[in-house]
């Protein structure tokens, strides 16, 4: 027990991400109200783009963006480790996109389900199908 | 130019696509020419593409410039360029044969249809052609956005079936895309053949193998191995019959392709195969989706609900066969990804035509269909036929391949399965035959020498259909080129 | 059910934390993802692009690939808004609200009636939702809507340089319209940026994006390689490389302004262009 403690404190930001997308995913899965359900979905996506911008991190870094000393000439080297990991933030930028793309189409078939059901909950929509099946 | 085939293979769907959505706006009768003329000419694009793989080799293509891992490859190899061929030609063919349909159901939205259209094929291309990881996630999400909105404006439940797909489908990617975080956290590279380079110093990392299950789990969901297949039936089913016959035939199929891509390129078959139980799970799996597939197809009353289960099982001749870790295994799922995507293409445009005539296909309306669209029943029968398995269509060579795989394997349960499935398709196809051909139609009661007229559906309908079911019996002659050409030079070397 | 699917996802987050002890530490600069890859892109990417901003540079040149279709993935989504809501209804469907500007009374016209001219200056058409005392609302958000489009391009001018580039730009200029759809009407934003403006500078943006590879293309370099254009611009290779950037940014933002008007649009009427929020 006494070494889960470091080990949390090293791993945190894994922790936090899992956590999230289990709550994100327990809500996709077992809510009843579908913009319930869109959120958990949104939830579940934002997770994983967190778990990837903290691939990123490197302590006493910061933003990847090069400051000239002049114009021109005499940068000196640039060390890598001076500066975050660009690539993650980079595909995140087109994880965060896809989720909003995702999201504005869930949302749109959500008011088609609601024109022709009248309701929001998955349970009344399903009740209405086997009535209109049964008939 | 040719050696900028690959990119053409995305450009030129792409930049349509556009123009055609335009169009939708400015002048309708120029959407349909140019989905025509744009798929066209990707098809030729990629058989050039084929031979020129078949002469000299694999091709990698360094997008803007920069060569791996620093940039975006695309490599068409051995096995990815026959895919490619099959998936032009089926999208092809699909939106010649349901012109009239599209015509007649989005006369309004017809240029966003078009360009949806063109869209989820040039997203599917992507998949098969890429060569870095992340991008076959973004190419995922396109193929996987504008096929919710395809499947989305059909029959009563399109939306419902639909919003279920999305969600499980995000599901699934978003598990895909973690695994590839696990990845690229563990060797720092997204481009495929640089993390196989990678992967003989990390054969025993944990990280890798979870990366290895979550990826798997995210394209099994994509696939609808059973026990995730609950969306599939809906959704293909209540959607637009024109929609159908292009998503059912590739969606699963290109998602099995994925999975061998990242099964034997991505993690080398040395790691892939390389923990018994995952492959023994996965086995068991697929073996569950056989049999419950043909088991569900069984009590379906319609015939489009009937074939969603029997796709459903399909896929679980693919992963079965995959995973049993042979040789022959291996060949036999891959010559299955091109064999059923054929298969179900002939078969959901069968279905699109008999709707059309008929506007239903529940079995009790199905009498005398023999008589009434010959042409039909028989781009029908012969997909029927090498879904069964029988000689020379080209199902029964996948077929064979799957069943020797398993044997020597020593998956008993795989080979079992496979025969009871093709009993169980016997079963279900010869009803249907039994009700077309042997019932009479109502109203020929008193005329016994009469068959019911003929009342075929229009030509531009009736014709991919049949050049769908004759490539049946093509791929089925061909099939020992297929695989000496093109599939063992695919596979990797290290595998028995 | 919820039972069955708590289970299930307790299993999977004990698995995914269960295994958490392999992975580098929070932080670490010497872990794989830190050292394979990304030291090039800090250490050339200036050289190579002219541009400061390393996350611009690899998202529009050397992964400019993928970026091409996170685009298109946007123009897909408002296709498909568009495909599924969009619906034509008829004048008379509904009652509308209409009111008198000299008296100020209102009045409620049910379907059938006589409905005013459109550009009638008597007769202002109201949404169904009343909002009283519109006039701070409106008047605060007329005179922030300027600012709010040229920070919006200031933050496209500058990706190279500062945090930003074609899609933040891009959804701050849609929400500038969005803005003003919301403070004032649904009708009048429409009737200044239509439908059909928005769904061809959507199509145009990504096809400045998909063109500008193309021409690279045509020109003899590989797709998306910026460095053919450098000829065209009259400039050496790698000032045409931040050029091909800026773009290409431009198309982003001319593509995500319009689709994501477009979106709005269609989900705040349901379908129907009608009334907004």
């Amino acid at each position: 027990m006494t070494d889960l403690l470091p080990l949390i404190a090293a791993k945190y930001n894994y922790w936090i991400y899992t956590i999230l997308m289990m709550i994100g995913l327990y809500a996709m899965i077992a809510k009843n109200n579908l913009v319930k359900k869109i959120i958990g979905m949104n939830i579940f996506q934002t997770a994983i783009i967190l778990f990837y911008v903290s691939i990123a991190y490197k302590k006493g870094a910061t933003l990847p963006i090069i400051m000239g000393d002049g114009h021109g000439g005499g940068h000196g080297a640039i060390q890598a480790a001076d500066y975050i990991n660009p690539l993650p933030h980079c595909l995140m930028l087109t994880a965060i996109v896809v989720s909003v793309a995702t999201l504005g189409v869930a949302l749109a078939l959500a008011i088609k389900i609601y024109r022709q059901y009248g309701t929001l909950e998955e349970d009344d929509i399903n009740h209405q199908i086997r009535m209109q099946a049964g008939q | 130019m040719t050696q900028h085939f690959p990119a053409l293979l995305i450009i030129v769907p792409l930049l349509s696509a556009l123009a055609v959505s335009a169009m939708g706006w400015i002048d309708r009768r120029w959407c349909f020419p140019l989905a025509v003329a744009s798929l066209g000419g990707a098809l030729a694009v990629s058989v050039s593409l084929l031979v020129q793989v078949m002469a000299a080799g694999p091709i990698v293509y360094q997008m803007a410039g920069w060569s791996p891992p620093i940039g975006i490859t695309y490599v068409i190899d051995y096995l990815n360029a026959p895919v490619l061929v099959v998936v032009l030609a089926a999208a092809f063919l699909n939106l010649i044969g349901a012109k009239v349909r599209i015509e007649a159901e989005f006369e309004e939205k017809l240029g966003a249809y078009l360009a949806l259209y063109i869209l989820f094929l040039s997203g599917m291309v992507g998949i098969v052609a890429t060569g870095d990881a992340f991008n076959l996630y973004v190419l995922l999400e396109i193929a996987s956005l504008t096929g919710y909105a395809l499947i989305g404006l059909g029959k009563e439940r399109a939306p419902l079936s639909s919003l279920n797909y999305l969600f499980m489908g995000t599901i699934g990617a978003s598990f895909y895309l973690l695994g590839i975080g696990y990845i690229y956290i563990a060797t720092g590279t997204l481009n495929m053949a640089d993390i196989s380079n990678m992967m003989p110093q990390l054969m025993g990392s944990g990280t890798l193998f979870l990366a290895l299950i979550i990826c798997m789990t995210g394209l099994f969901v994509k696939m609808a191995l059973f026990p995730m297949h609950g969306w599939l039936p809906n959704a293909y089913s209540n959607a637009p019959s024109a929609s159908a016959g292009l998503i059912a035939p590739l969606t699963t199929k290109v998602m099995v392709y994925a999975m061998v891509r990242v099964g034997l390129t991505i993690f080398t078959p040395e790691f892939t195969f390389s923990r018994a139980i995952l492959s023994e799970t996965i086995v068991w799996l697929a073996v569950g989706a056989i049999v419950a597939g043909s088991l569900l197809a069984l009590m379906q009353r319609r015939l489009s609900r009937m074939l969603t289960y029997v796709i459903v099982a399909e896929v679980g001749y693919m992963v079965g066969g995959f995973w049993l870790g042979n040789k022959t295994g291996i060949t036999g799922a891959t010559l299955h990804i091109i064999n059923d995507a054929a298969m179900t293409l002939t078969l959901f445009m069968a279905v699109s035509t008999i709707t059309w005539k008929l506007g239903s296909d529940k079995f009790e309306d199905l009498k005398g269909l023999f008589g009434k669209m010959p042409f039909t029943m028989i781009g029908f029968v012969l997909a029927a036929l090498a879904v069964i398995g029988i000689p020379p269509t080209c199902g029964f060579f996948s077929k064979w391949y799957l069943i020797t795989g398993g044997i020597e394997a020593g998956q008993w349960g795989f080979v079992v399965a496979l025969l009871f499935s093709s009993l169980v398709n016997a079963v279900l196809f010869f009803r249907i035959f039994e009700i077309a051909f042997f019932e009479p139609f109502a109203e020929g009661h008193g005329h016994h020498g009469h068959g019911p007229a003929m009342s075929e559906a229009p030509a531009s309908m009736v014709a991919p259909l049949i050049i769908a079911a004759l490539s049946l019996i093509v791929l089925g002659l061909y099939t020992g080129d297929i695989v000496t050409k093109l599939i063992q030079l695919a596979i990797p070397a290290g595998i028995a | 059910m919820r039972l069955l699917a708590l289970i299930a996802v307790v299993l999977t987050g004990g698995l995914i934390i269960f295994h958490t002890g392999d992975l580098p530490d929070f932080g670490d600069p010497n872990s794989p993802a830190s050292t394979h890859l990304s030291p090039y892109y800090l250490e050339h990417g200036e050289g190579d692009t002219h541009a400061p901003n390393i996350v611009s540079a690899v998202l529009a040149d050397y992964r400019g690939f993928d970026t091409m279709f996170e685009t298109t993935v946007v123009f897909a989504a408002g296709l498909a808004c568009f495909f599924l809501l969009r619906r034509k209804t008829e004048p008379g469907d509904k009652p509308r609200m209409y009111r008198h500007l000299p008296t100020g009374v209102t009045l409620r016209i049910k379907s059938g009636g006589t409905f005013p001219e459109e550009d009638s200056t008597e007769f202002r058409r109201m949404d169904s939702h009343f909002v009283p005392h519109q006039i701070i609302i409106k008047n605060t958000c007329r005179l922030v809507i300027p600012f709010i489009q040229v920070f919006a391009l200031y933050v496209v001018a500058h990706g190279h340089y500062s945090p930003g580039g074609g899609f933040q730009g891009g959804v701050l200029l849609a929400a500038a319209i969005i803005l003003y759809a919301i403070s004032h009407d649904l009708r009048r934003s429409i009737h200044r940026f239509s439908e059909k403006v928005a769904a061809l500078s959507g199509s145009l943006g990504v096809f400045i994006y998909a063109g500008a590879g193309a021409l690279c293309l045509l020109l003899g370099a590989n797709f998306l390689n910026y460095e053919a254009l450098g000829p065209l611009l009259g400039v050496d290779a790698v000032m045409a490389r931040s050029h091909g950037i800026l773009i290409i940014e431009i198309g982003v933002a001319l593509a995500v302004m319009a689709v994501i008007v477009w979106i709005y649009y269609n989900l705040s009427s349901a379908g129907k262009h009608d009334e907004g929020l």
